[in-house]
């Protein structure tokens, strides 16, 4: 895999391919969804690529990041492969959990990323403890709370920053301010214009950027690894972006127009990246145009590694419960070996 | 170790809270990734002074102090957990639950199955229960059944000095959650101890404290030490076999069974309170697979569903103890 790194051509490039796979992804995800292939609920990062590949161009492949329910961007920014991600959001033995977590809970611990999570505001308590393991054996990494402009309100999110701040922990809180909490406006829930202001009640820096320029991102992240690993502690980036799709798939978006996503597409974080690269003349539209079918091409495989894919074994629901499994559960696995699963599982 | 082994062992009488202040210590000299965090652990010595000296002994780092922010600490340790080392956190009491319980339930719980066991989670969580000091009812709850019941964490209760010791350094090597319920009425319980530092408690292995015939109680924490007494009063009369669950999840179904197959008769003591809980628990397993044994309805002794009251007449008249599981030995024998 390529490095992914603002700072050389060849990084520049990547940073687009991952910010091109996101939106391909999702795109499919959305459609795949509508089609009733994927179950549950998918939350699209649509429109918010440049903050997380921004952030993950400033960090190295052992940093670790704690995502949120808009995690598969997260995931593929952090340098996850789309088709085991599919597999997983698919439901498939293959997934990246195996099937057991989808698009809300998916996960690659071995490769830094900490989860998607289903609860606002519970991924910065997370990277605080990944912040605390770096600091307590000493080692050089640091580690990211993914939280969105909803997540600001949350308790839990001012707990974490403040044992991160007070033990000077390497964290560093990434709010993706994307404009609504849900369906709420941001302002109808904050009474700040920049929620990065909350950083001064923690004596950290907090500092607001356009989350539509991957540039502006990665440099605000670099400086804040830099801190976080000279041992001076955390900072908490805003980044200002915006989601093309609703909160959810299925979402009818009562709370906005489509003059105002409208605007917000005129700065598009792929668009602009992209015509920087080709003024700088690193690209030209025929190579972009080239990526984008190689990457849609990349999508489809994905999708149909996922489609082939089994699904677990019935005897799967009751592992993975526990490292060390107890016998409660164990004698569950062994019903649904010998009869085959769909027993119910309500009876001893 | 086997309970055989356990018994050759060369012991130390100590109270409950020297069992687990030793076993802690024992923990943090053998291994570097274990640290205790908490609210006033480090400085203060524990507010039950259960980790008194351990600062001194291990510094700041590695006992280390924490706001008062329960949710803030539990993530932290989930998320330390995850990522290469083993905390070990002092709930100061288990009634602070609800405050962090996003974390508990949502996460430390949930994270190893919603990742597939790609994520390991050896996290230890030690609190204290129950009522009896006039703490009244924020501060003297009895909230295993909580844990017990959610899947995706382990529960062990001691009710001796050696077992507090043996599973505070189990919960503290498993590579799972485990919360450990110490209830404060016992810190100054003695009893003898084995001082081997390779001596735990596997969790989810019942005890057996006293043998007898008649009638089968099955008691948790603090009610072990009174059904004890209880059974040596009624020695004569009526012959008392006493089991200490230790491990509440995983539950040791099979000695509790053993047992009732032997005495044809149950006693579930535990403090909790009463309705849809740990003596529900024991009593479901112990007609699913000994029906045909009992010769008498099974008795439950706990909490009659109130919050622990602050007036001492009041919190005696509520809390379960020896004169309540005399009547229902009585009762059925």
């Amino acid at each position: 895999m390529t490095e992914l790194d603002l700072d050389s051509a060849d990084g520049r490039r990547e940073a687009l391919r991952r910010m091109v796979t996101i939106r391909a992804f999702d795109q499919e995800a959305g459609n795949r969804f509508a089609d009733g292939e994927i179950p549950g609920f998918v939350h699209l990062y649509i429109g918010e690529e440049a903050v997380g590949v921004g952030t993950c161009a400033s960090l190295d492949p052992d940093d670790y990041i704690a995502s949120t329910h808009r995690g598969h961007g997260h995931c593929i920014a952090k340098g996850l492969d789309p088709k085991y991600m599919m597999a997983e959001l698919y439901g498939k033995a293959e997934g990246y959990c195996n099937g057991k977590g989808g698009s809300m809970h998916i996960a690659d611990v071995d490769a830094g990323m900490l989860g998607a999570n289903g609860i606002v505001g519970a991924g910065p308590p997370m990277a605080t403890g990944a912040a605390l393991s770096i600091d307590y054996q000493d080692r050089d990494q640091v580690a990211v709370g993914f939280l969105g402009d909803g997540a600001v309100a949350q308790g839990q999110v001012h707990e974490a920053i403040n044992l991160a701040s007070t033990w000077d922990l390497p964290a560093i809180f990434v709010v993706e301010n994307n404009h609504y909490g849900e369906g709420t406006p941001v302002e109808k829930q904050h009474n700040l214009d920049n929620l990065s202001d909350t950083a001064q009640a923690y004596d950290i820096p907090g500092v607001t950027v356009d989350g539509m320029d991957i540039t502006a991102v990665a440099e605000a992240i670099a400086e804040a690894r830099d801190r976080a690993r000279a041992g001076d502690g955390p900072t908490m980036v805003e980044a200002q972006t915006y989601r093309y799709r609703g909160h959810y798939e299925g979402d009818e978006e009562p709370y906005r127009d489509d003059d105002e996503i409208e605007r917000w597409k005129e700065q598009d974080p792929i668009e602009s990246f992209k015509d920087r690269l080709i003024e700088r003349g690193e690209l030209t539209q025929e190579e972009f145009d080239d990526l984008e079918s190689e990457i849609e091409s990349t999508i489809e495989d994905a999708v149909e590694y996922a489609q082939a894919a089994d699904y677990p074994e019935p005897s799967a629901a009751y592992e993975d419960m526990f490292v060390d499994q107890p016998p409660e559960l164990q004698h569950f696995a062994n019903v649904a070996r010998t009869d085959g699963g769909a027993s119910g599982g309500d009876h001893r | 170790m086997t309970a055989q082994a356990e018994l050759e062992l060369e012991t130390e009488t100590m109270t409950v809270r020297e069992a687990i202040r030793q076993g802690l210590r024992e923990e943090l000299e053998r291994d570097e990734d274990v640290y205790l965090i908490g609210e006033d652990v480090g400085l203060f010595g524990g507010v039950l002074e259960v980790t008194g000296g351990l600062y001194e002994e291990f510094g700041g780092e590695r006992v280390r102090d924490t706001p008062i922010s329960e949710a803030g600490f539990m993530g932290a340790a989930t998320g330390a957990a995850a990522t290469g080392t083993r905390p070990v956190v002092e709930l100061m009491f288990s009634d602070f639950m609800g405050v962090s319980m996003e974390q508990i339930m949502n996460q430390m719980a949930k994270m190893h199955y919603m990742f597939g066991g790609k994520a390991e989670l050896p996290v230890t969580v030690r609190t204290t229960e129950g009522g009896g000091m006039g703490a009244a009812s924020q501060h003297s709850g009895t909230v295993h059944t909580w844990i017990a019941h959610f899947p995706g964490l382990k529960a062990v209760a001691p009710g001796t000095a050696a077992s507090a010791k043996g599973l505070t350094k189990a919960a503290i090597r498993s590579d799972d959650p485990v919360f450990v319920f110490e209830n404060k009425m016992i810190y100054e319980q003695s009893g003898e101890v084995p001082t081997d530092e390779g001596f735990t408690v596997p969790i989810g292995e019942a005890a057996v404290e006293r043998e007898g015939e008649d009638v089968t109680v099955v008691a948790t924490q603090r009610l072990v030490g009174e059904s004890l007494g209880v059974a040596d009063s009624l020695e004569g009369d009526v012959s008392v076999e006493v089991i200490d669950p230790r491990s509440l999840y995983p539950l040791d179904t099979d000695t509790i069974v053993e047992s009732v197959e032997k005495t044809g008769r149950l006693v579930v003591a535990d403090e909790s309170p009463l309705s849809y809980g740990t003596h529900a628990e024991i009593i479901a397993r112990v007609q699913e697979e000994a029906f045909f044994s009992l010769d008498a309805p099974i008795m439950r002794v706990g909490t009659p569903d109130t919050h622990m009251p602050f007036s001492p007449p009041l919190e005696q008249e509520v809390l379960p103890g020896d004169d309540d599981v005399k009547a229902a030995i009585q009762r059925i024998s």
